[in-house]
């Protein structure tokens, strides 16, 4: 019974054991990943003499916001071995929601239903993978198409700039000690990833999420509700994602049917740079951030080092791979 | 395992190595910088961004290659950018961003979404930075200091001209091909052709029309679509000639090419191939070489002495045929192999 959950336990015993980087890396999966983000912070900071300022590294987080807050329900729906490929088309309809209505009944009114709509089209996708069990790469894919096809009719061939004060209002800049650039969509993001972090780390939802990722079955027989906790998730990722076109319309006040095409892609990227293991079960939301950050870092260093910004796409795809091999490599180790 | 470990410790001693190795580079940049005595943004070449729709689309590569040479010629240094997909407001903004950070004199920019980019175009002209729309204009216009672009409205209209001219007093049923609903270029050309070829939106001449994203799969699709319900058709406007390819495969299919008058507009290399072969008639060139190093050469001159570029410039557009028709200003293939971009 207990053999699914010494996956991610890393010290076995009857084993023989020299713990040394390898291992770490091995048993922390944020940890290489923090190494290759610390690093290209670094080589970026040699390479030119714009990159390691205070403002650019507000501007690095600040364009990391929307993929990243993506990101984090896609984490969650990774964690369960499952993939979301509809996040980033449901987050647009939810902006074009909160624009189009909230230019009628308010923002306030246009922000609640376009939350709302989120969670709703996550219920449905959560639905679908646990009612019909049927595969999650299937179930989001049929949503990703029906979501941005339903996107562009409730649009009309329009997009919606955004002028209502609380629709813009994660926008807002502010300026801690009086240098350091914040806007208000970044406290939002790291309180998400904090309550997100402690949901997964230290309550019993959390550890049931680990544990359905590892190894459904094993879950089932431990008495975990596996329907429930999973289709819990896919609603929590809906909350996320309405939180996420909130944030983009903070990012850009426009709200535009052809936007984030390859959001849900991006995101999982980051994920998958972050050390969460596509299988389920193995990785988490710190993560994910740094997974996050590096693809905004590489894309903002190799611009201000002249470097041509197709390479950004080559380094981001390798290093998806070695994340991948490194999963891999784990899980062999753990077998 | 021990094997495994071992790969993995050596892969740490090279990335060790790597971090020594910037090191030294860095102390050597930073003696450099020490001696000039300030920031590297106001040191070197004049710094040029530009940020296109896409790197992919041929014409945005002509554009691309064509500022790149201005740039060299006059001792620039060009940094080209680009949305991932036409729409990408997101990636334009933080190209436009990450530019402005690196210290460019003056960014052009062929803007995805009128609309979408306008946050990040202000905060980069508030740091002193000029900012010139390419192609396709901002809303508002006076968004950016200046704008190179094709007159699409105009363009549209020699295309509507001529089809109409084409068809030679007989009864017009036009299908017509449009792009993206919404965009400021599909408005601007479909309003041209209309006006062009003498009819208004809703007109009982106008049999079919589809919007095809400038897609060429698409708007073969759409045409076969249009088609099935009635062949009866005998001009075709299309938005460009990707969409004038997919129109013709379509008329190709059913025999009705010779019948059918299709005009176009882009005045890409592919295009003199499809005019010579007879695919469609006629297509109204734009200029986006000529955007490109009007665009540099402002950014220079607003870098040597302050002078901020301004207004509308129409870099032209000029219908290309090897049918000419009796009062319509025209060029033939030759010339427009010779002049065309991609």
């Amino acid at each position: 019974m207990t053999t699914p959950v010494t996956t991610k336990t890393p010290a076995r015993p009857g084993e023989r054991r020299r713990p040394g980087v390898a291992e770490l890396v091995l048993r922390y999966p944020a940890l290489g990943p923090t190494c290759a983000l610390v690093l290209a912070v670094v080589v970026f900071s040699l390479l030119t003499s714009t990159f390691l300022s205070l403002d650019n590294m507000s501007l690095v987080v600040e364009q990391s916001l929307v993929v990243g807050t993506l990101a984090l329900g896609q984490t969650l729906i990774i964690l369960t071995a499952g993939i979301d490929l509809a996040n980033a088309a449901i987050m647009v309809f939810g902006t074009l929601v909160m624009a189009k209505l909230g230019s009628a009944v308010g923002g306030f009114g246009g922000l609640v239903a376009g939350v709302l709509l989120c969670v709703v089209l996550g219920t449905v996708s959560g639905s679908l993978v646990t009612g019909l069990r049927l595969p999650p790469f299937i179930v989001t894919l049929g949503m990703l198409t029906a979501v941005a096809a339903s996107a562009r009719i409730y649009a009309a061939g329009q997009s919606f700039p955004v002028t209502d004060a609380l629709l813009g209002a994660l926008g807002q800049r502010s300026y801690l000690f009086g240098r350091i650039e914040v806007t208000t969509g970044m406290l939002v993001a790291v309180l998400m990833f904090v309550v997100v972090w402690y949901a997964l780390t230290r309550t019993a939802w959390g550890r049931h999420v680990y544990a359905l990722g590892n190894d459904p079955e094993a879950a089932r027989l431990t008495g975990i509700h596996v329907n429930r906790t999973l289709l819990s998730v896919y609603v929590v990722a809906g909350v996320i994602y309405g939180i996420a076109a909130w944030q983009s319309l903070g990012r850009i006040p426009n709200a535009d049917p052809n936007a984030y095409q390859t959001g849900n892609l991006d995101s999982i990227t980051a994920v998958v740079i972050g050390g969460t293991s596509l299988f389920g079960g193995r990785g988490g939301v710190v993560g994910t951030l740094v997974g996050a950050l590096i693809v905004t870092v590489l894309r903002s260093g190799l611009t201000q080092a002249g470097i041509d910004e197709l390479y950004q796409d080559v380094a981001t795809g390798i290093l998806v791979i070695v994340a991948v091999a490194l999963d891999q490599l784990a899980r062999r180790r753990a077998r | 395992m021990a094997g495994r470990s071992r790969v993995l410790v050596r892969l740490v001693a090279v990335g060790a190595a790597a971090v020594a190795l910037l090191a030294s580079g860095c102390s050597s940049q930073r003696t450099d910088t020490g001696g000039g005595g300030g920031g590297g943004a106001n040191t070197g070449p004049v710094k040029v961004g530009l940020v296109t729709k896409t790197d992919t689309n041929p014409y945005f590569v002509t554009l691309r290659e064509a500022a790149q040479q201005a740039a060299q010629q006059q001792g620039a240094q060009l940094i080209a950018l680009a949305g991932k997909f036409d729409g990408d407001n997101e990636g334009q903004v933080a190209a436009i961003e990450n530019l402005t950070q690196q210290g460019v004199k003056g960014i052009l920019i062929t803007p995805s979404n009128s609309t979408g980019v306008l946050g990040a175009i202000k905060a980069a002209r508030d740091r002193g930075i000029t900012v010139i729309a390419l192609d396709t204009e901002t809303d508002p216009k006076d968004a950016v200091d200046a704008t190179w672009a094709t007159d699409n409205f105009a363009a549209g209209q020699k295309q509507g001209a001529y089809v109409k001219a084409a068809l030679n007093n007989a009864p017009p049923k036009v299908i017509m091909l449009d792009g993206t609903p919404g965009s400021s270029v599909d408005t601007q050309r479909h309003g041209g052709f209309l006006k062009g070829f003498g009819i208004a939106d809703g007109s009982p001449e106008i049999i079919g029309t589809a919007a095809t994203n400038g897609d060429q799969n698409k708007a073969q699709q759409d045409m076969e679509n249009l088609l099935q319900r009635s062949a009866d058709v005998n001009a075709v406007y299309t938005l460009n000639e990707p969409n004038a390819r997919g129109a013709y495969a379509a008329l190709n299919a059913r025999g009705l090419t010779g019948k059918v008058v299709v005009g176009s507009i882009d005045g890409g290399c592919q295009a003199m191939q499809d005019l010579k072969a007879g695919h469609y008639a006629a297509t109204v060139m734009q200029f986006p070489k000529k955007m490109a190093s009007d665009g540099v050469t402002a950014v220079v001159d607003f870098a040597k002495n302050g002078t901020r570029p301004s207004g509308f410039h129409d870099t032209g557009s000029e219908l290309i045929t090897d049918k000419p028709l009796p009062g319509l200003e025209s060029k033939d293939t030759g010339w427009g192999q010779q002049n065309c971009w991609g």
